[in-house]
């Protein structure tokens, strides 16, 4: 084997915060070769992004790196000047970041600022700078590369910003490019533009790739190796099939197993109790003990080593321990719990009266410009949608950011005020009923949020949180205590504030809050996109109990589609505010009919690797909801698209009983 | 962006009749002119025909808002409000209580006023800025530390001091410069020599603390971020990406310091005998003459209307969100 | 004697026992507590915080008011009351109050800061500088016994001093012992060495470097004047202490009287929009478009027009002023509740789209409700922020206000009256240079607490701006 690129030794990384000082990094070793791309996988805190500002020195204010050996290219970076450091920056080495609407610069021309790399590096300025960013932007694929060089970053796109950091870090043709979660923000079908994107060029430059993700998805994708890291440290690493193949920590072994997938329908899923510990203190034994089924005194007791288990597989396991004699025996595979796919009873039967149903529903918001800010558009959110829920069942509302679910749902509750069309729940009219009419059907009805951090009040106690719809509604008093604890939390919690709960165990008491009018049903705005694996995994098998206990009807509102494939029975996909195919979770997954959603579904990175359908990538971005195309509004992005497209928007197609399309190929 | 403007001026308009009715309101309604001239001929011994003469002198001798004596539109014209509060939409201010035109005395006193304003808005601008650029380009050392509490005890002190004490040590212990008064043309400069570099002085420490909060936000952003790991020296990444995103938030509050500016040379210039604006603003006040504090008032306002516009328009120069949106 | 409540003094009882409720509630809500506690670690907070307190004490002593009984009256009816209210500040300091000399005289001084012409014995003229008639008035020769005396008098403030600071160490190593059950001595290095999370070590050094002003201060202010007399010959010290009232009146009530504008119109603003937003918006653009100064100026003016025309409205001068230190106070209240009423309507708004809101909108939660349970309870951190940050600025701008002639009574002591009536000294030959000097001093202390007090307040509210220093190490490299 060449020479490695990158070695990193026992670096680590700490960082002074007003709770102590936390051990971001701790003793992580690994090697980055030429050409190929390393991904660091790991779940939020684990100190991922941390290990890539380390090794660029480009640590926040409160960070130092304490300890450990960085090489690239032979030369210890850790033993440069600062001046010496900047030269290795952009040249040697570049970074893209997770947020591309936060990482470029507001104020300044895209051309300006990835000239600013060819000025510092390649030591290019005027004309030919000018030249090289073009070809720069074209190999991104930016479309009219010159009329964008003149543009600032907000009128780009998500995507297209993030294509635009792509060229910054290749304007000093770097050997090593660190990318962290570079998708983690974008959508589905963006994301499979981004990736293939990243996988081309590292490809034709032959350049090495640090890829930091917490998406096994993404990881069985792009990456040749892969690291996993948890709570600071380094705890498996080897390369992808094996990996995939059988992945050897009982951490790694856990993430596979919580992932939703299909087969799992009607299962619950495969969790990790408790969350990572918090990395002020200092481990006695193995970080992962509290959390491992399969942890005995010495891993509590014992930091363990790291071990090699063949083939370039090293684990930091005791398990793994030759001389302990229990190692080597468990290396599972992945899809090991297989588990009968049983559908719930209700599959078949229809029943007669839908408990929601909303026929055409319209939210336009207003833009006004002028002297007198005259409303001279609408953007069009929601536009025309309508679906229906009956008593009992989940419809997941699908979408990527922008094609209005989110206010869709918000609409359907009344915390907008639709612009047209009807909501009718169990047979009542809600559009038009005044803020008083509504207030006694408040309690049939309610929602939860995605973000865990935004939706309870900091200011609150939980247990006045949990009860603040029942006083509001006047429903007399319901203990706070017994919500708590079906939601699988202490009674005794009441007492405390959200910000001592983890993200997980605060989406529990939204959905504890949620529960506590007893209502009917429930729509749930992206509820576990906001949190890790292991954790969306809790809140999944929760929420999948509370239905089969209570009957309730989920409004699933989500861009998840291996969420949708565990939990829903019915799925709608919308885009641009309008809803173009849906059906049953059989139909519409298994067999998608319109070229966006079968687009969507391939854009959606799979774990078993190879064998999947060949990635659909669809050009461009989702279009403006205040113009949208003419006709077919996917027609810009379709791949089969025809003149009728163009000019006229498609009526339904019903293709079965359950299934319905808008698109020309099925009239 | 024209009909933007646009709109921001039409804005002023509601604004203005709203600063005046209050002024009407503070000046005419809260005591009659009968109180104020009583109060200004002495409260004890004031005969009525002492204060007839007085009112009428000043024109406060007419009904407030509706005249019934007069004919057609002259019974809403000749009234006090229309004279007084009305005509300072066309800048017709009437006389001071020493039978002076206002307007001429403004137009007049307007050069000194400038002449000490500007200096100390610009210098004190360019001072802070490098100031706080400075402090922030040495973050979470021990210069950052000793000048946060150096800005921090400066501006605990009075700017009566810094006048009173520049004014001792400068004048009267070095005589460097002239105490105080005024010339026009060149000499000028010696005369406002100390009072500028108070006045900068007075400001360094709020300014500069402020400024400092203001990069410290921006420099822990991700473009910043981005800036580094291109590689730029941390010189660069301040003045090019900082200082520019920075501009933002200090364009607003440095509209917000043009107001504060005048009264600081209220101050300044009475100290120093100026004969500007703000020692005649001084003079008026202790002298009680309404006419001019009502005059001032309004060009308070409309110069603070004048100051939001220009913000608005700055924002366009350094953000091309606004600029082109 | 008579008890007089002036109107500020029931204002300022009011905002002590609001902020001791305050206190009680912050001590049960655990996120309040947790801010303050962090407010509680900051050393350079809580050394000013103890300077706040002794200013405090000074001022509450000087809000006592009363008017003595006066002796061997002529009225009929009895008892008399005199027309001068005093206040128990007054009652402490009437040494000082009463020993007035006829003119300047320096710190300590003994004789007086100008010659005059006096007859000697022998029957010539002759311009001298005449002894005191109080200060060093029991120096039988000056000239011989002046530094010993001082010496001695400074030395034995020193040594009560360094006794009451001793006690007080006692009694907080006691205390602590108790707390913790450890030995008096352990409690006491704890408390010294900066081992508990409350600074205490910074409250028992700042008390003690007050003491170590104020006793020797004490101490010689019983025969001299310490800081000097004014152009009258009143002493400085007493001035300087009781513009301390004077200063703290108007740094708090002056909020206290916008804060419901602020806090009420803000919210509502924020949170409800449409066309009640673009009311107070224009309220508050219109009342913000009038230069400060002049607006304040323009209601001053008035407000003495109203005080001058009624007389009968007020019992005694005392009142008058103290009535004119109320209006000051509403006044620039008026005048400075529009910044705090934007932040907080941006606050507002911003927390109206966060999802805990929706949520309580989706239990159909009246507005009212929101705005009282999720909105205030989220913003008040900015209110305390701002109430603490405009102190200093209001003190000062006292002082320049009362400089233009638009701030207190001219009969009220205050930072302004002094300095206004001694701007002029530093030109005279030779100069006077104390009662600036004095005011210069307190007044720097007073505002470099409040400052030092409202940056701690924020840090520990405003986690964000948290920026320690640290030793020789440029951020982000390797140790």
């Amino acid at each position: 084997m060449t020479a490695p690129l990158l070695e990193v030794q026992d670096l680590s990384t700490w960082l002074d915060t007003g709770s102590g000082t936390v051990r971001a990094v701790d003793h992580v070793s690994f090697a980055v070769y030429p050409g190929e791309t390393f991904a660091l996988l790991g779940e939020s805190g684990c100190g991922k992004s941390m290990t890539a500002l380390s090794l660029l020195r480009l640590l926040p204010d409160a960070g130092r790196i304490v300890g450990g050996a960085v090489r690239f290219g032979g030369t210890d970076l850790l033993a440069l000047t600062e001046a010496q450091m900047r030269q290795v920056r952009g040249r040697d080495m570049a970074i893209i970041f997770q947020e591309p609407a936060t990482s470029l610069n507001p104020v300044l021309t895209v051309g300006s600022q990835i000239g600013e790399v060819l000025a510092r590096h390649r030591g290019l300025a005027g004309g030919a700078a000018r030249e090289r960013t073009v070809q720069l932007l074209v190999q991104v694929g930016i479309p009219d590369p010159q009329r964008r060089l003149d543009e600032y970053p907000f009128q780009l796109s998500g995507g297209m910003k993030q294509r635009v950091m792509i060229a910054m870090a290749l304007a000093g043709e770097p050997r090593l490019l660190i990318a962290d979660e570079p998708t983690t923000a974008l959508d589905v079908t963006i994301q499979a533009q981004v990736l293939e994107l990243l996988a081309r060029l590292q490809a034709e430059r032959c350049m090495a790739m640090l890829l930091i993700t917490h998406d096994l998805g993404i990881v069985a994708q792009i990456a040749h190796r892969v690291g996993v890291m948890y709570a600071g440290e380094l705890v498996e690493s080897a390369p992808r099939q094996a990996f995939f193949a059988a992945p050897r920590h009982p951490y790694a072994r856990k993430l596979f197993a919580a992932l939703p997938r299909p087969e799992r329908r009607g299962a619950a899923l495969d969790t990790i109790p408790g969350g990572v510990p918090p990395l002020t203190k200092v481990f006695k034994g193995c970080r992962f003990a509290e959390r491992c089924p399969e942890a005995w005194e010495r891993c509590h007791a014992e930091v363990p080593a790291w071990h090699e288990a063949g083939e370039g597989h090293g684990v930091r396991c005791h398990l793994y321990d030759r001389g302990s004699g229990i190692g080597n025996q468990r290396p599972a595979g992945a899809g090991e719990r297989m588990v009968e796919q049983t559908m719930p009873a209700r599959d078949a039967d229809t029943p007669a009266k839908p408990l929601l149903e909303v026929r055409d529903l319209k939210v336009h918001f207003p833009i006004r410009k002028g002297v007198f800010k005259r409303t001279v558009d609408y953007v069009k959110a929601v536009d025309g949608v309508s679906l229906e829920l009956h008593a009992g069942r989940t419809l997941a509302l699908v979408g990527e950011s922008g094609s209005g679910k989110t206010t869709a749902g918000k609409a359907i509750l009344q915390l907008l005020r639709p612009t047209a069309g009807r909501v009718r729940f169990e047979g009542q009219e809600l559009t038009g009923l005044s803020s008083a009419q509504l207030r006694p059907l408040r309690s049939a009805m309610q929602i939860v949020f995605q973000d865990p951090y935004a939706s309870l009040d900091p200011r609150m106690r939980v247990g006045d949180t949990i009860e603040e719809g029942v006083a509001a509604l006047g429903l007399g008093r319901r203990r706070s205590a017994e919500l708590l604890d079906k939601v699988g939390l202490a009674a005794d919690m009441r007492g405390r504030y959200p910000h001592e709960f983890s993200g997980g165990q605060r989406q529990r008491i939204a959905i504890a809050r949620a529960l506590s009018v007893n209502p009917r049903l429930i729509v749930c705005d992206e509820p576990t996109s906001a949190l890790d694996v292991s954790v969306q995994a809790q809140i999944l098998n929760l929420l999948k109990e509370l239905q089969d206990s209570l009957g309730l009807s989920y409004l699933f509102i989500t861009h998840n589609i291996a969420v949708v494939d565990y939990l829903a029975h019915e799925v709608a996909v919308m885009y641009l505010g309008r809803i173009v195919e849906r059906g049953s979770v059989h139909e519409i997954l298994r067999a998608p009919k319109h070229p966006y959603t079968e687009a969507l579904l391939s854009a959606v990175p799979r774990i078993d690797g190879e064998s999947r359908r060949p990635v659909i990538i669809l050009k461009g971005d989702m279009p403006s909801p205040v113009n949208p195309p003419s006709g077919c509004h996917f027609h810009p992005r379709c791949p089969q698209a025809m003149d009728v497209c163009r000019k006229d928007y498609p009526g339904e197609t019903r293709l079965s009983d359950t299934r319905s399309v808008h698109c020309h190929l099925f009239r | 962006m024209i009909a933007y403007i646009l709109r921001r001026l039409l804005y002023a308009v509601p604004i203005l009749i709203g600063v005046n009715l209050l002024t009407f309101t503070l000046f005419f309604v809260v005591n009659t002119p009968d109180d104020m001239a009583r109060m200004q001929l002495g409260i004890k011994r004031v005969t009525p025909e002492a204060i007839e003469k007085w009112k009428a002198e000043r024109g406060y001798d007419k009904p407030l808002l509706y005249n019934e004596q007069a004919v057609g539109a002259a019974k809403l014209t000749d009234t006090i409000f229309f004279e007084k509060s009305v005509k300072l939409f066309v800048f017709d201010f009437g006389r001071a209580d020493d039978g002076r035109d206002i307007a001429h005395e403004i137009r007049t006193r307007m050069g000194p006023s400038l002449a000490i304003a500007v200096p100390v808005f610009v210098l004190g601008l360019f001072v802070t800025v490098s100031f706080a650029l400075m402090l922030v380009f040495f973050r979470a050392t021990y210069l950052d530390f000793w000048g946060v509490v150096g800005c921090v005890a400066m501006m605990s002190v009075s700017s009566l001091f810094y006048i009173i004490g520049g004014q001792y040590l400068v004048s009267k212990v070095w005589h460097l410069v002239p105490i105080s008064g005024y010339a026009e043309g060149p000499d000028a400069l010696k005369f406002l020599l100390l009072p500028v570099v108070i006045g900068v002085i007075a400001g360094v420490g709020s300014s500069t603390r402020w400024y400092r909060t203001i990069f410290l936000e921006e420099i822990n952003r991700d473009y910043v971020r981005t800036a580094r790991a291109k590689g730029l020296s941390e010189i660069r990444v301040l003045f090019r990406h900082v200082l520019k995103n920075a501009m933002i938030p200090i364009l607003t509050g440095v509209v917000v310091v043009i107001p504060l500016l005048f009264m600081g040379s209220l101050l300044t210039e009475s100290f120093f005998g100026v004969p500007g604006l703000g020692s005649y603003t001084i003079d008026a006040i202790n002298a009680q003459d309404f006419a001019v504090v009502r005059a001032m008032v309004f060009i308070g306002s409309v110069l603070y209307i004048v100051g939001l516009l220009l913000t608005d328009i700055s924002y366009t120069l350094v953000d091309p969100r606004v600029r082109l949106q | 004697m008579r008890p007089v409540l002036l109107a500020t003094d029931v204002l300022i009882f009011v905002l002590i026992a609001a902020v001791i409720g305050a206190g009680f509630y912050v001590r049960r809500q655990e996120y309040l507590l947790a801010s303050w506690r962090r407010v509680g670690e900051s050393r350079a907070g809580m050394a000013a915080l103890t300077v706040l307190m002794a200013f405090l004490a000074v001022g509450l002593l000087d809000s006592l008011h009363y008017r003595p009984r006066l002796q061997g009256t002529n009225g009929e009816s009895g008892i008399g009351y005199a027309t001068e209210v005093r206040s128990v500040l007054d009652a402490v300091l009437m040494p000082l109050r009463n020993r007035a000399e006829k003119t300047y005289s320096a710190p300590l001084a003994t004789h007086l800061y100008a010659k005059e012409t006096v007859e000697m014995p022998d029957g010539k003229q002759a311009r001298v500088f005449p002894r005191l008639r109080h200060g060093g008035a029991h120096l039988q020769d000056p000239e011989a016994q002046w530094g010993v005396d001082v010496a001695w008098k400074t030395a034995r403030g020193v040594v009560l001093a360094a006794a009451a600071w001793v006690v007080l160490a006692a009694l907080a190593a006691r205390l602590a012992a108790r707390h913790w059950r450890v030995g008096w001595g352990a409690a006491w290095r704890r408390l010294w060495r900066g081992e508990t999370r409350f600074a205490w070590n910074a409250v028992l050094a700042t008390a003690g470097a007050l003491l170590l002003l104020a006793g020797p201060t004490a101490s010689l202010a019983v025969d001299y004047h310490v800081l000097g007399t004014d152009k009258v010959g009143q002493d400085v010290l007493y001035l300087t202490l009781k513009s301390i009232r004077t200063a703290l009146v108007i740094g708090t009530i002056t909020t206290l009287a916008m804060l419901p504008f602020a806090v009420v119109l803000g919210i509502v603003a924020g949170y409800v929009g449409g066309w009640v937003d673009d009311a107070i918006q224009y309220i508050y653009t219109t009342l913000n478009s009038i230069p400060a100064v002049l607006l304040i100026a323009a209601a001053v003016l008035m407000m003495q027009v109203v005080i001058d025309t009624h007389p009968e409205w007020f019992a005694t001068a005392a009142e008058r002023a103290d009535a004119r230190l109320l209006a000051l106070c509403l006044i620039l209240g008026v005048t400075s509740w529009t910044g705090l009423c934007r932040l907080l309507r941006a606050e507002t708004l911003k927390l109206r789209e966060l999802e805990y809101v929706q949520a309580a909108q989706a239990f159909g939660v009246s507005s009212l409700r929101i705005m009282a349970r999720h909105i205030l309870p989220n913003v008040m951190h900015i209110v305390l922020i701002a109430l603490v940050m405009d102190f200093s600025g209001l003190v000062l701008a006292e002082a320049v206000l009362s400089y233009v002639g638009i701030g207190v009574d001219p009969t009220t002591i205050s930072f302004g009256t002094m300095i206004n009536t001694a701007r002029m000294e530093l030109a005279r030959e030779p100069i006077v240079w104390w009662p600036l000097a004095a005011a210069f001093v307190f007044m720097f202390v007073l505002v470099l607490a409040a400052n030092l007090f409202s940056d701690a307040v924020r840090d520990g509210f405003d986690p964000r701006t948290h920026l320690r220093p640290r030793r020789g190490r440029v951020p982000g490299v390797v140790a």
